[in-house]
């Protein structure tokens, strides 16, 4: 495959609610941590489906869909997510979960094809860098 | 690990044509980032465009640009159009991120499946699109979309650049902001084929609705069209008058069909584009440390040079131009 040799693409990282979690607070403070570092994010807005959440994502066709979760009803979520991704084709998508996600539950997030799973204490940097990585080592699409 | 692979342009373009999402949503990608493999595909599908009409929405921020965006992509829709939509927002000064919001507003829109709305970031771009907007609008255009519509950055006084960009360019002011020697000031108002005042619940649009109808009668001066601009108010959150908006923006549209206008305005946008591409070339191989650059940058700081002989040089015209 024949890459560009200079890529000038900024990182794009759709930013989403799932589900009935009306709390975005923390959602908005990463939307503003990546842009910082140089990242475009589109934010959705609240209470999206999975099905939303990635139609919205392709037509974005953006590299990451980071999602925040307070609800406790990740595992669902995270799996239909999955889901649709495989369906819609789009798995070269990265998927990044945070909020508040107890560590038991980490391997069910990974078997849904969750990549990166950011505990409630990281730090901006951690964030930051988890999605710098995991972008840098699938290269350019 | 995920990897799908770098697909050549040229690949995508019937996809594109076909109006598959994903490789319109991919194309759109490689026109922002700018790559030089994307040239030949970018230029196939232009020559395929050109069939949509162009709907600029512009006004300052908070006006309710995306809510009116929203609420005509479902209208049309439900009326059977394939709407597109690029939405510009600003890129951050000091790091070149963005938060894109355009998407909060919309949120039955993504519903409708007829409609495709993308997100652009202005990458330091003033004027109130983005760089690879126009190239977005190519590609929506040549995938079947119509009408497209182009959302500015919330504008201030200045960035009419939308007004070389759509056909059918409406402004929104919403209400209670200033007092009517606002509306008598050069700019963004001069611009509209349709003004709208927005937020048409509120008690103070009424007096907008004033100012902006004082303002058009005292003539247009760079008016560039047989078309006199109405003022329309809408109400984007009730949808009160949204449905004269569209019947003012397609009265627009044939008019400008049936004057010959339409015509005047694309040869016009064609020139603002082969403009824009020439300077944005002149830049991108002339850079700041390029060899020729260099030495033409130093000519003219020691005063051996000065900086027309130096373009000059730059671009090759030198010896032409001068024998």
């Amino acid at each position: 495959m024949t890459e560009p040799a200079q890529s000038t693409n900024n990182i794009r990282v759709l930013v989403a609610k799932l589900g009935l979690d009306g709390h975005d607070r923390g959602a908005k403070v990463v939307a503003r941590i990546l842009r910082d570092a140089g990242m475009e994010v589109i934010y959705t807005g609240l209470y999206k489906t999975p099905l939303q959440v990635v139609s919205a994502a392709i037509e974005e066709d953006v590299d990451v869909i980071g999602v925040s979760l307070l609800s406790g009803a990740h595992v669902p979520l995270f799996k239909e997510l999955g889901k649709c991704l495989r369906e819609q084709g789009a798995e070269h998508i990265f998927v990044v979960a945070g909020g508040v996600i107890p560590e038991e539950d980490y391997q069910a997030l990974r078997d849904s094809g969750v990549d990166a799973i950011i505990p409630q204490e990281a730090r901006a940097e951690l964030i930051v860098t988890a999605i710098t990585e995991l972008v840098k080592a699938r290269g350019r699409i | 690990m995920k990897r799908a692979g770098y697909r050549p342009s040229l690949e995508l373009v019937p996809e594109v044509l076909a109006g598959s999402r994903a490789a319109i949503a991919r194309m759109i990608s490689r026109a922002e980032g700018g790559y030089a493999e994307a040239a030949e595909a970018l230029a196939a599908i232009y020559k395929s465009a050109g069939k949509a009409h162009i709907i600029g929405i512009t006004g300052v921020p908070g006006a309710g640009k995306s809510t009116l965006v929203a609420a005509l992509i479902k209208s049309l829709s439900l009326e059977g159009h394939k709407v597109g939509v690029v939405a510009v927002d600003p890129s951050s000064p000091f790091s070149g991120g963005a938060i894109l919001g355009d998407r909060i507003r919309m949120n039955e829109v993504a519903q409708a499946s007829q409609a495709f709305v993308r997100s652009m970031a202005t990458r330091g771009h003033l004027g109130g699109l983005a760089p690879a907007t126009l190239q977005a609008v190519d590609i929506l255009d040549a995938a079947g979309y119509s009408p497209i519509i182009i959302e500015s950055v919330g504008v201030g006084q200045d960035e009419v650049e939308i007004v070389k960009a759509a056909h059918t360019v409406v402004v929104l002011s919403p209400p209670g902001l200033g007092d009517d020697i606002q509306a008598i000031k050069a700019g963004i108002l001069e611009i509209a084929d349709i003004h709208v005042v927005s937020k048409a619940d509120k008690p103070e649009a009424a007096a907008t609705v004033a100012a902006l109808k004082g303002m058009l009668k005292l003539g247009g001066s760079a008016a560039r069209s047989t078309w006199s601009p109405p003022v329309l108010t809408v109400s984007a959150l009730s949808g009160q008058h949204l449905d004269s908006l569209k019947a003012t923006i397609r009265q627009h549209w044939s008019h400008l069909k049936s004057t010959g206008e339409l015509a005047v305005r694309q040869r016009d946008f064609c020139r603002t584009r082969i403009f824009n591409m020439a300077r944005h070339l002149f830049q991108e191989q002339f850079h700041e440390g390029a060899e020729d650059f260099e030495r033409q940058l130093e000519a003219v700081v020691s005063r051996e040079s000065d900086p027309l002989t130096a373009a000059n040089v730059l671009l090759g015209w030198n010896e032409e131009r001068h024998s």
